[in-house]
């Protein structure tokens, strides 16, 4: 696996963050000058120096913000799972057993904004340059990747607003079950850009009143959350099947064991920005089918939960759906408490925590809800707001929900080495 | 200019492009752009604009089309700038 997010790149800096309740949200000063609503937002550190250092000259010039997430995320995950980057003098080797699908949201809205849109304006169309389409290709991400590890199965870019990540990962993860790749690399990327935020700013569905504390910003299932905190960032894992891992000896973090991806229609209260609550619960039962897994066996839930009205709806969604009452509810926490919503990415960076959390036998905190919102107030002790060693879980659900209403959910099983559990 | 000095430039404005810079040390008016220093082509379009900027000239684009070797390059910036 690999990640780079607002509270730290690389597994070892996210771990020690999470664990930590670290914070990645700070204060933008390019948002106060832009007279934002919405000041803050969680941006990956020193990130500009981290590319310089993966990527010679030539490629920088051609990755903007969100491919650079993508592209050093995928970069680490591939070397994290074992594998060599290949050998730059070797232009004749593809592995045509590996694929990738890497999304994002929004894309490459910055090349956009500052390149395409002020050069075309000014009628200097030609002197634009080669590298504008490569970026601003919805599938700008994967097809960066594809050609930096050789990879020569399907590589392709999906987008499902903020279920992206994840849907990315049960994308891919379906393609190895149907026995089309033995390896997949998936993940997803935002970039970080006033240009990609001002739309969520404008709706004013982003945090306002927390520009003087940033860190107190992003405030899922609290009382006074107040909009979402924008993040970016990025994250890839590598998914393989299992026959395939345990032949080459490869750390096996976690087995995908269900998955779902559906949409409520916008029907029955969903619409383009809110969720079906039936879609939701249809999409949680339906990985937990697709798995084999009773509702019983869930041992914890990394929500979707990002600090808007609609928080005490998914804890109730998720109760609903697994027919478990409070005093008898998983653990659930939010990784957007402290990385804010990292829109495109969030599915697959808060899959990388969830898994981490999984094969590490931890559960993070959930900060900034020390005021649970009162409408979920019965699930408080369910909530862990310091780090919880736990040892024994076994059965993790992630799920995220996008714009348009759409879902996707997955199973994350512990994996001892074959042992059925 | 020169024609040394306006090879060698081409040679700076070439570098980023070219994966084996040894290649590019080597390199003479004879050398093909594209065959010799595998230079993408699709990037022969940024090649032409910083030429244009390092030059403080307007390069055609059937001017461009001609182009094959490095010195096709320094031979048609050297007509340009006098």
């Amino acid at each position: 696996m690999g990640v780079a997010a607002p509270n730290g790149h690389g597994l070892e800096a996210f771990e020690k963050a999470l664990r930590e309740g670290r914070s990645g949200i700070r204060f933008v000063p390019q948002l106060k000058e832009l007279n934002f609503g919405c000041q803050i937002g969680g941006i990956p550190a020193n990130f500009e120096e981290i590319r310089k250092s993966y990527f010679d000259f030539e490629k920088l010039m051609s990755i903007n913000d969100n491919i650079g997430f993508c592209s050093v995320s995928a970069v680490d995950a591939w070397k994290d799972a074992g594998f060599d980057l290949p050998d730059p003098d070797d232009d004749e080797t593809v592995d045509w057993d590996t694929g990738a699908i890497l999304g994002c949201g929004i894309g490459g809205m910055d090349t956009i904004a500052e390149k395409v849109v002020p050069t075309v304006k000014e009628g200097r169309v030609r002197r634009m340059g080669s590298r504008i389409v490569e970026q601003v290709m919805n599938s700008g991400t994967s097809a960066r990747v594809g050609g930096l590890l050789g990879l020569g199965n399907q590589v392709t870019s999906n987008s499902a607003a903020c279920s992206t990540g994840t849907e990315a990962i049960a994308d891919s993860a379906w393609r190895i079950r149907h026995g089309l790749a033995k390896r997949m690399l998936a993940g997803s990327s935002e970039g970080a850009s006033p240009f990609i935020w001002a739309g969520f700013d404008a709706m004013r569905v982003i945090a306002r009143k927390f520009n003087d504390t940033p860190e107190a910003g992003s405030r899922p299932m609290s009382a006074t959350a107040n909009g979402f905190v924008p993040g970016s960032g990025g994250a890839a894992l590598v998914l393989e099947d299992l026959e395939t891992a345990l032949k080459r000896n490869a750390r096996i973090y976690a087995e995908i064991a269900g998955i779902a991806v559906n949409c409520g229609g916008q029907r029955s209260g969903g619409s383009m920005t809110a969720p079906n609550p039936e879609g939701v619960r249809r999409c949680i039962l339906g990985a937990l089918a697709d798995g084999g897994i009773d509702p019983g066996e869930i041992d914890a839930i990394n929500g979707h939960l990002t600090a808007t009205f609609a928080d005490p709806y998914e804890v109730k969604n998720w109760s609903r759906a697994l027919k478990r009452d409070p005093d008898d509810f998983p653990w659930i926490n939010s990784t957007k408490s402290m990385i804010g919503h990292c829109l495109g990415a969030a599915g697959s960076i808060e899959s990388v925590a969830a898994v981490l959390q999984l094969y590490r036998g931890f559960l993070h905190p959930s900060i900034n809800c020390e005021d649970i919102h009162p409408d979920i107030e019965a699930f408080t002790d369910r909530i862990p707001r310091k780090v919880l060693d736990f040892p024994g879980m076994r059965i993790l659900a992630k799920a995220s929900f996008g714009f348009g209403d759409v879902n996707s959910c997955i199973i994350f099983k512990k994996w001892e080495n074959g042992k059925e559990i | 200019m020169d024609e040394n000095k306006i090879l060698e430039e081409i040679k700076n404005i070439l570098r980023p492009y070219v994966k084996d810079g040894a290649l590019l040390d080597q390199a003479t008016t004879e050398t093909h752009i594209l065959d010799d220093l595998k230079v993408n082509s699709a990037r022969l379009v940024d090649v032409i604009i910083k030429c244009e900027d390092i030059f403080g000239l307007t390069i055609e684009d059937d001017e461009a089309d001609r182009i094959r070797t490095i010195g096709d390059a320094v031979k048609l910036i050297q007509e340009k700038l006098s």
